[in-house]
């Protein structure tokens, strides 16, 4: 066959050759860093190629995203508060894919841990006169509870059918927001609009501006202790992922399945519990969600994509639950400013484009690429 | 309601889930897993409409919805067989990515009206069988028959011709292919363009046919999606997955229907536009779906049947495959 010189001949250019050979040894502490800032910026230049190819004006959208996010205290805020959803969601992908479990459906389990919160608020399960911490306790173990069935499900059908758990987890987003709308349209309609009642105040969780009488900054900033909560979360999963024994085993059935099984680790268990706990801080979230933000059940800005975010914010930080922290408030900033942005698909199709740079530049980590001189073809 | 409106119906629905299937069929068959179907599936139906709203001729709005998605699927090429990524990942970003930009790109479109839609028609003969006739020949879109053609074109191609040998040589076991003088990269690259096509064609098929328009992310419905769902539970056989396709556009329409009549089968219609019911009948193609996947796993191992053994896994030349 011909093929192989001609294999060689296109990758020749003049008297250069690239030359691609696996790395043998870890790459310097920066250099990830520094692939990743590449990535990011390769997508915000092929995303801006495609506003000003849909009639917009890239450079004054970025502007704009920057201005609207970070630009002073109040809507810094915002922003905090839009990255709450994102972290605790993100948090749920980046344990799950961290078995090389992928679970998809941190939107299905976001959607029903606001569910399971409200359920004890609507049903009700508390009388409005309920202390605020013990209402707040018991609603966030309902969204705890709820998510960690709903991830149990497609976890359950992974270990004993062997179930694809990505179609399995993402039908199950579905049937999440029909059963929500269930119960938001046929039983807690607020007089035929498509939202339940407001809660009592007792079951909102605290906001920064309920202290602006002792602290005068504070004075209209929403953000809430939602945030708390899930930087408590990332902390706890950090020393889950890399300083207990069970986030040993995780990691060990990620990367190596098989040197795990050898190891004695217990795989089907370990898929049905690491998809309940994915489940779970998905649950959590939309728990800190209805009662932090929205205060009643109503679909459009719950089922609002923050457990499709979470899956980029994850892969973005490489998994690691700290600088999830980090990236969250980015990804708040981007979904907060680009609801203003014309036209509207614009924030959705940059998180894809990144998530695709990303994904392409993973391949410099693995692999080295040499320009090499060569002596001219006789 | 009438029994046989909605399978004719149903066989249309069904014709989108078909040209999804079979092209994400080709594409795991060669060893790529391509998860982005969704996104595809949007991109086509977006650009199919949008050109034919342009040009006035829903056959280019077809070719033009074909070759975007088809592009599309490049980039899960690229950086899959390329550059070795994890196909469960890239796929996924395709979606983002197709997601985003017909959303971008198709802004303003759901106000544009009504366009020229593909011709419908009845086959002369074949109409007139009693009950087959009318419900598979009878004033389908031409799309519709399209779709009875591929199917036993796709088995036939993957089963009994030397370029399905090849396909299924890659997707079985590169490493050989590849010792035997294919190539499996270019091999790969095509049939993922191939999958992306069919997978435009599939969005051309709603937005030009089944539901003609363009309503942003709620045109594809997770079709996409259950296609990917699909492709397992027919086990990577044509013949299996047009019946999947057909069975599961019934459920669709007849979800749709049933809540018109206000008397069943002389019984007072528990579903008519009943907010409490209807919800449970939107879930009802997707829990179907888990359904059938856990029938599908179940078969897959009790006949030791699979996907293609080289699925999911890039080619690496010289490292030890499988």
């Amino acid at each position: 066959m011909a093929e192989t010189p001609m294999a060689v001949k296109r990758r020749r250019f003049l008297n250069y050759q690239i030359r691609i050979e696996p790395r043998l040894t870890e790459p310097p502490a920066w250099y990830p860093l520094v692939v990743s800032l590449g990535a990011i910026l390769m997508a915000l230049v092929l995303g801006g190629i495609l506003i000003t190819q849909a009639g917009g004006d890239a450079l004054r959208s970025y502007a704009h995203i920057a201005k609207a996010s970070f630009g002073n205290l109040g809507v810094l805020s915002d922003t905090l508060v839009k990255a709450t959803p994102i972290l605790l969601a993100a948090l749920a992908c980046s344990i799950a894919f961290r078995m090389k479990l992928w679970n998809i459906g941190a939107e299905g389990q976001f959607i029903m841990g606001a569910f399971g919160a409200s359920a004890i608020v609507l049903a009700p399960v508390l009388s409005a006169e309920t202390p605020r911490w013990f209402f707040l306790t018991v609603m966030g173990l309902a969204g705890l509870a709820a998510g960690a069935i709903w991830g149990f499900i497609p976890g359950f059908l992974k270990a004993k059918f062997n179930v694809n758990e990505i179609i399995s987890t993402l039908m199950m987003n579905y049937i999440a927001v029909a059963w929500m709308n269930f119960w938001i349209f046929g039983v807690w309609s607020e007089g035929g609009f498509q939202m339940s009642p407001k809660f009592p105040t007792s079951a909102w969780l605290p906001r920064l501006l309920e202290y602006s009488k002792s602290i005068p900054t504070f004075r209209g900033l929403t953000t809430h202790a939602g945030l708390l909560i899930g930087i408590v979360a990332a902390v706890i999963l950090w020393l889950i992922v890399y300083r207990s024994r069970w986030g040993y085993e995780i990691r060990l059935i990620g990367d190596n399945p098989q040197a795990a099984k050898y190891a004695g680790v217990n795989i089907t268990r370990n898929i049905v519990y690491v998809m309940m706990l994915s489940g779970a801080l998905a649950g959590l979230g939309g728990m800190s969600e209805v009662a932090g933000v929205v205060h009643r059940l109503q679909t459009a800005p719950i089922a609002t994509g923050y457990g499709f975010t979470g899956i980029i914010v994850a892969w973005l930080a490489k998994l690691n639950p700290i600088i999830i922290i980090l990236v969250s408030v980015l990804f708040g900033a981007l979904i907060l400013a680009g609801r203003e942005i014309q036209p509207s698909g614009v924030p959705k199709m940059i998180q894809g484009i990144i998530l695709v740079s990303l994904i392409a530049s993973d391949f410099l980590l693995r692999y080295r690429i040499h320009i090499v001189r060569v002596e001219a073809e006789s | 309601m009438d029994a046989i409106i909605i399978l004719q119906a149903g066989v249309a629905t069904g014709t989108v889930l078909l040209f999804a299937t079979i092209g994400e069929l080709f594409a795991e068959r060669s060893g790529v897993l391509n998860l982005g179907v969704e996104g595809m599936m949007l991109i086509g139906a977006m650009t199919a409409f949008s050109i034919t709203i342009a040009t006035g001729n829903p056959w280019i709005g077809v070719c033009m919805a074909m070759l975007a998605a088809g592009l599309l699927s490049q980039i899960h090429a690229f950086i899959t067989i390329t550059l070795l990524a994890d196909q469960v990942v890239s796929g996924l970003a395709l979606t983002f990515v197709g997601t985003g930009i017909s959303l971008v790109l198709g802004e303003g479109l759901s106000k544009a009206g009504t366009v020229a839609l593909l011709p419908s028609f009845s086959i002369p003969v074949l109409a007139q069988i009693p009950l087959l006739g009318a419900i598979f020949f009878t004033k389908q879109s031409i799309l519709v028959y399209i779709g009875y053609l591929l199917t036993p074109l796709a088995w036939y191609y993957i089963n009994r011709t030397r370029g399905g040998l090849h396909l299924r040589a890659v997707g079985e076991y590169p490493a050989a292919a590849d010792a035997l003088g294919l190539n499996v990269f270019r091999t790969r690259y095509f049939y993922v363009f191939v999958g992306g096509m069919l997978a435009g064609l599939a969005g051309a098929t709603i937005s030009l046919a089944v539901a003609p328009g363009w309503f942003s992310e709620l045109t594809t419905g997770g079709q996409g999606w259950i296609a990917v769902g699909l492709v397992i539970f027919a086990q990577w056989d044509p013949l299996r997955a047009a019946g999947g396709s057909y069975i599961f556009g019934a459920l669709r329409r007849l979800i749709l229907d049933i809540q018109g009549p206000t008397i069943l089968l002389g019984f007072k219609n528990p579903f008519y536009y009943n907010p409490y019911w209807g919800f449970f009948l939107q879930m009802l193609p997707y829990a179907f779906t888990v359904l059938v996947l856990v029938i599908g796993s179940r078969e897959a191992i009790r006949k030791r049947l699979g996907a293609p053994a080289a699925l999911g896994e890039p080619y690496i030349r010289g490292e030890r495959g499988l």
